[in-house]
């Protein structure tokens, strides 16, 4: 196990330097002058020279992409252009925050999801299946933005009982999260319908049914296990979604997150921050999509024994 | 019974084709059903609320929201339709070449894959956006690429099958070349797949276009996109929700049209996958 675990863990590393080469090469690929489009056109020209000795400009891209990378191997990712602070920091300001948000979405997008899957395989072609599938389906046409100013119309401004936008209390979180989780619940519901029902036209879930086992355990027991790896590996590439609704749904409340200092990153062309920022998200992706495949072996013991 | 005789039984589906239908026609005859010129303002009309005059309100500027959502379905489909164009010949070429290289070509590919499936949704093309800069154009390629990996993956997987297959060993043992073999043999078996997830790719490459243009990294004003609509709407929000919210609504319904399609069209093509996600 523990060597399965060390070898998943040097097989992201190449993933995480592609990242970082990635983003590089298409900030590099940029038309005219960085430096220049940084500062803009009325910098002065010492400005202008500390800048480009600061990212190194002078030097080719693979030696700046090598120097880069051994950079963040001893933990630093550089100084921002705009605030002139370590990167680090202000990742570090702004990560507590996209981290409760996500956090938040995923587990109401988990329960909901799985919930409400599981209720329309147990009853399909029922009303609730019905309406489910059909909420499912706007689910995942509605633009989580749009999403998000319709519940700001409907229960800051209409009802008054939560907050236009902002952090700091539970009532600020509430409107964000539920945001951010409505494309996820649908993906999720559809999902674990689909699994649910392929498990149980299943000969040993008829086996358990057929020796008396309550329709309860048959569930809980045979048939939800087994349905889970697949939900699971969905609940891994969902985080991926959920990060980057973060940085629509951030824009939205003006929530101080990771996702709304990207945005400002970019508008503001300050690229080491933004490398940072992109870096960080993929890191996490790859390390949850890691811990996904470490759990399948708990769910089913035929994968942790090879 | 035939792929389409299924389609046209799913109601859904057909629903679905339908609201393409309208989609494509306003597109097309915008000039002629737009009550307004969608650039004309009239500022004493500022976010007049929907009525006679204006059906839908009137925005910040006092333009007509419906004339700007119908023009607005140009940007939609114009982009949507390129940027599907993009990912699905990307993937097509990269997919087919890595599938039948195999070796190092296919390892090499695979690994340049994985490095951009690593991006969370959104980033590359947020990535490839604040390196290129804003436009239509630009949004197209950004949302196009984002698009190239999963269907390389797609792709390869289907070619690495059908290699195997005994139908193909024959034409290969009767001496076709490969190009002929990729023509008469591969090809055809990959498209039903390639049709299905162009449709539902175009439903999400509508929702990306549209997020990238709220954030103002997208299509840029005066252009009547959607998107951006939401966002200059979100300004005055409080005072005049049905600036930004109708905008959505069109969002949404096309969104939904594509998603609908896709899902009738897969249950068509292969009931195998009927009710799956």
């Amino acid at each position: 196990m523990l060597t399965f675990i060390v070898r998943r863990l040097l097989l992201a590393v190449p993933v995480l330097l592609g990242v970082v080469f990635v983003v590089m090469l298409t900030v590099d690929l940029l038309p005219g002058d960085a430096v220049t489009l940084m500062l803009g056109e009325h910098a002065t020209k010492d400005a202008v020279a500390r800048l480009r000795d600061h990212l190194g400009l002078d030097k080719p891209f693979l030696v700046r992409y090598l120097e880069y990378v051994g950079r963040v191997a001893r933990g630093d990712l550089g100084r921002s252009i705009q605030q002139n602070r370590p990167v680090a920091a202000e990742l570090a300001d702004a990560w507590p925050a996209t981290l409760q948000l996500t956090v938040a979405a995923l587990v109401l997008a988990a329960v909901t999801g799985i919930v409400a899957g599981v209720a329309s395989a147990v009853w399909p072609n029922s009303l609730f299946d019905a309406l489910a599938r059909l909420g499912s389906l706007f689910g995942l046409s509605m633009p989580i933005f749009w999403t998000g100013l319709v519940l700001i119309v409907v229960f800051s401004l209409w009802l008054n009982w939560l907050p236009v936008g902002g952090a700091g209390s539970l009532t600020h979180l509430v409107l964000p999260a539920v945001t951010l989780a409505l494309p996820s619940i649908a993906m999720i519901a559809r999902m674990t319908r689909a699994a649910v029902l392929d498990v149980l036209y299943q000969d040993y879930v008829r086996t358990a049914r057929a020796k008396g086992v309550g329709e309860f355990l048959v569930l809980g027991r045979h048939a939800l296990r087994n349905a889970f790896i697949p939900i699971l590996t969905l609940l891994g590439l969902q985080s991926g979604q959920l990060m980057g609704g973060a940085v629509l749904t951030e824009t939205v409340f003006a929530w101080p997150g990771l996702g709304r200092l990207m945005v400002k990153a970019i508008f503001a062309r300050d690229y080491i921050l933004l490398q940072g920022a992109v870096l960080v998200f993929a890191l996490v992706f790859v390390v949850i999509n890691l811990l996904v495949d470490l759990s399948y072996g708990l769910l089913d013991p035929r994968i942790g024994r090879q | 019974m035939t792929a389409w005789m299924r389609f046209y039984r799913n109601r859904l589906a057909v629903l679905g084709l339908a609201l393409i239908l309208v989609l494509a026609l306003s597109a097309a005859l915008a000039p002629w059903l737009a009550p307004y010129d969608p650039a004309r303002q009239s500022l004493v009309e500022k976010r007049s609320k929907p009525g006679a005059k204006y059906w839908l309100g009137a925005d910040e500027f006092g333009r007509d929201i419906l004339s700007r959502v119908i023009y607005g379905s140009r940007v939609a489909l114009l982009v949507g339709v390129l940027s599907v164009l993009i990912a699905v010949a990307g993937g097509l070429v990269l997919g087919t070449i890595s599938g039948f290289a195999g070796g190092w070509v296919d390892a090499v590919m695979m690994r340049g894959i994985e490095i951009l499936l690593a991006f969370p949704y959104l980033l590359l093309a947020l990535a490839i956006v604040a390196a290129m800069g804003t436009g239509a154009l630009n949004t197209t390629i950004a949302v196009g690429v984002w698009g190239i990996p999963t269907v390389t993956r797609m792709v390869r997987g289907a070619v690495l099958a059908l290699r195997e297959t005994e139908y193909v060993g024959a034409a290969r043992a009767l001496g076709a070349a490969t190009p002929a073999l990729l023509r008469r043999h591969i090809l055809p078996n990959i498209v039903p797949g390639l049709v299905v997830y162009a449709t539902l790719f175009m439903a999400n490459a509508i929702l990306l276009e549209a997020a990238l243009s709220f954030l103002g990294l997208g299509v840029q004003p005066p252009t009547a996109s959607w998107g951006l609509m939401v966002s200059t709407g979100r300004d005055v929000l409080l005072v005049a929700p049905h600036v930004a919210t109708v905008p959505g609504v069109a969002i949404m319904i096309a969104v939904l049209a594509f998603n609908l399609v896709g899902d009738g069209l897969r249950d068509a093509l292969d009931p195998r996958l009927r009710g799956s996600a």
